[in-house]
């Protein structure tokens, strides 16, 4: 039995306008087959990949931010998005999608996978990460 | 002459926007684009600077972009134009010149 690495993907890009948040979303659900214990942050301009009502019809773009919410069925439920990023943007965690998962150890109960930390907090889980891959 | 500048790179990341202010001349346009669009929202570290400006550069912002990120129009700085993508070549067209900022 190997042994369980904490992996930690930084997310600090917006979504569209280059190539690194879809990316980011791809390599974090392909990895999630590999049972390794995975935390994402969403960091700077990553915050804005969470936000919800994106509608890329009219700019003819794939809108993955639905993929987002697939997350917590793949076992990746520690979502942490920075609080000093979402106010310089003039966000709060209602502008963000609400991605959940279920607790098996605890009847199936639906709890929220994101939480909102403070930069400290966030240095913090990248101090602890064995892995960090950056996006 | 009167110049469209256009602007494709979040003003929270990069410095364009705030280049593009500070070069464009009194009649001048500013037209935001894909990850530009955020430097049109209210509410944001940047807005103040926006707002500023507003007195001598005309504002502009792609709707479809504006969309696609999810930004709704209520949230967005007052004064600054919403136009689609045939709006964005008719500023083109009424400009002299445009300059992008990437």
């Amino acid at each position: 039995m190997p042994e369980t690495k904490k992996f930690l993907y930084v997310n600090r890009k917006a979504p569209y306008g280059t190539i690194y948040a879809l990316e980011a979303l791809e390599v974090v659900l392909i990895g999630a087959a590999f049972e390794q214990d995975v935390s994402l942050a969403f960091l700077d301009d990553g915050v804005y990949q969470l936000t919800k009502g994106q509608d890329t019809k009219a700019v003819g773009m794939k809108n993955f931010s639905p993929t987002y919410k697939a997350l917590g069925d793949y076992d990746v439920n520690k979502i942490y998005v920075e609080q000093e990023s979402l106010d310089a943007r003039g966000l709060s965690l209602d502008d963000l999608l609400p991605l959940t998962w279920e607790d098996e150890d605890d009847d199936w109960a639906e709890k929220d996978s994101i939480k909102v930390i403070s930069a400290t907090e966030m240095a913090q889980i990248m101090e602890q990460s064995d892995i960090v891959l950056s996006f | 002459m009167s110049q469209l500048h256009t602007v494709n790179k979040s003003p929270l990341d990069r410095h364009a926007l705030a280049s593009a202010i500070r070069h464009a001349v009194k009649g001048s346009a500013i037209l935001m684009i894909e990850d530009g669009v955020y430097g049109a929202m209210q509410g944001t570290q940047k807005s103040d600077m926006v707002s500023h400006a507003m007195d001598d550069i005309s504002f502009y912002v792609m709707g479809p972009d504006l969309e696609a990120r999810g930004i709704n129009e209520a949230r967005i700085i007052d004064g600054i134009k919403v136009v689609d993508y045939s709006g964005f070549v008719a500023l083109v067209a009424e400009h002299d010149t445009t300059q992008s900022w990437l």
